[in-house]
């Protein structure tokens, strides 16, 4: 029993369920809006609104997150941000830090995140600074 | 929820009937084509056949149907009346016979075109092959879709069926996802309706010209970061008669003029 818990809680570091940072340098916020607002990087607007962004045609396939960050915190905006699907294996969110279980990626994103460790670090901190 | 979406799974786990022979269950119990996800301006070019780019190729589509090869073989026009296409697009993909597997329009013309003919099979895509089939689905407007799953054609169906509800990509999403879940919202600029392909081949008018169904669902993967299948390739049929079946009822618009 002890040994099944603690290959659970190697599997849990190992997957970052604990919603630590992936990072040691700390998110910068204006490159995270960048990220966010970027079509080939997080396209976040494709299904959120942001009413701070002067954007138009925003998605509402997803929350709006003009507050999120007076709502979650840093460590749930990692977990959702890194793969929802662990929170809600039904989500229609992309998986934005993972590259295992996909099917038919197209050649050129093939074994890579859509986001990488900083890219994430940054949009967190960006949506931290979402408050309304 | 219909009565109809509802009940029907259940019916399926009181008859312990396995998947292939059971009646296959639609996520869209009330089918709407994609022309009321449309603007009103683009609703009112694809109304009016003036103004109807697509139109252009109908027209390109007549002048091939009457030319008959240099070869001195007949021309579509000696072997089909234009009037006993009516309806035909609306069958379509049906299963072949002879070829024992299903066929798409494109798929059928092109037979007829190597067989009955002796010329070589257009390529996909190409204007000539874009225009005969304008001009033949063109034949089926207002003509209410049924395609036959039965039978042989029930394993291609099945296939699409699967490919429809599979996640795939960088980005992890199925057709049903968007097509089926978030059909009304806002995927950006477009609003997503229930990927009906009753108006193909359509005008884009982010493309400029006119497009086959697979030319659009290649947008629809590469759309999620997924490899586009080839055109052609038999997934794509197999997805063209999911489609077709999911639309049953729906009257045939080709061609439609979309975003
Ligand atoms: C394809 C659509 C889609 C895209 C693109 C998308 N999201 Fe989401 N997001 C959703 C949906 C749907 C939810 C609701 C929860 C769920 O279904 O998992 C959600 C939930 C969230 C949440 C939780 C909000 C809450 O109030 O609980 C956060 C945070 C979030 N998304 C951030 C992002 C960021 C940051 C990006 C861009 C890097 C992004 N999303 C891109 C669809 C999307
Ligand atoms: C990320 C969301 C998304 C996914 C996943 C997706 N599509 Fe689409 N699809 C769209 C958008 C956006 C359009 C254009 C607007 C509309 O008609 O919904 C579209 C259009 C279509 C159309 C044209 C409808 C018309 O009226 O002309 C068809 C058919 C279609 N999709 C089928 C599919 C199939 C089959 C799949 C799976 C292989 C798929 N789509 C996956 C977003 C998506
Ligand atoms: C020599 C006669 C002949 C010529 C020429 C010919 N066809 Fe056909 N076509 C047939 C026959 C016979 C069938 C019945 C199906 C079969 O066995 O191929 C058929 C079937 C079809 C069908 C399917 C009809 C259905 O009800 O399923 C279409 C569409 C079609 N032809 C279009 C064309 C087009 C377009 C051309 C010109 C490029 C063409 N045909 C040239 C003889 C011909």
């Amino acid at each position: 029993m002890r040994r099944v818990s603690g290959v659970l809680f190697a599997l849990l570091l190992t997957q970052n369920l604990t919603g630590e940072p992936l990072t040691s340098s700390p998110g910068d916020a204006a490159r995270g809006k960048a990220v966010v607002l970027d079509r080939d990087l997080g396209h976040c607007l494709l299904c959120h609104q942001i009413s701070q962004l002067d954007e138009s045609f925003q998605g509402n396939i997803g929350p709006d997150l003009s507050n999120v960050g007076g709502r979650l915190t840093a460590a749930m905006i990692r977990e959702r941000v890194i793969d929802p699907t662990r929170l809600n294996p039904q989500s229609v969110m992309p998986a934005y830090h993972r590259t295992e279980g996909l099917a038919q990626v197209a050649r050129e994103y093939a074994g890579k995140p859509i986001l990488d460790a900083q890219q994430v670090e940054d949009v967190v901190a960006y949506l931290e600074t979402l408050k309304q | 929820m219909s009565w109809r979406s509802s009940l029907s799974p259940l019916l399926i786990l009181l008859c312990g009937c396995s998947p292939g022979a059971s009646p296959p269950v639609s996520g869209i119990p009330e089918p709407r084509s994609g022309y009321h996800f449309q603007s009103q301006d683009t609703q009112n070019l694809q109304d009016d056949d003036f103004a109807n780019p697509g139109m252009l190729w109908v027209d390109g589509g007549m002048v091939l149907w009457t030319e008959a090869p240099e070869t001195g073989k007949p021309a579509c026009a000696d072997c089909h009346h234009a009037a006993d296409m009516s309806g035909v697009a609306s069958r379509y993909p049906a299963y072949d016979k002879s070829l024992d597997t299903v066929l798409n329009l494109e798929a059928r013309i092109n037979h007829c075109r190597t067989e009955r003919q002796g010329e070589p099979a257009y390529p996909w895509e190409s204007e000539p092959l874009l225009s005969l089939t304008a001009y033949v689905a063109h034949q089926s407007r207002g003509v209410p879709v049924e395609v036959d799953i039965s039978g042989p054609a029930r394993p291609f169906f099945d296939a699409g069926e699967t490919y429809f509800h599979e996640r795939r990509g960088q980005m992890n999403l199925a057709c049903v996802h968007c097509h089926e879940h978030y059909v009304g919202q806002m995927l950006r600029g477009d609003k997503l309706s229930q990927g009906q392909p009753v108006g193909y081949p359509i005008y884009r008018l982010e493309w400029q010209t006119l497009g086959s169904l697979q030319r659009r669902l290649r947008f629809c993967n590469t759309g999620v970061r997924a490899e586009p299948l080839a055109f052609g390739a038999q997934t794509w049929t197999n997805v063209e008669l999911y489609l077709k079946w999911r639309a049953t009822g729906l009257p045939g618009e080709a061609p439609a003029v979309r975003r």
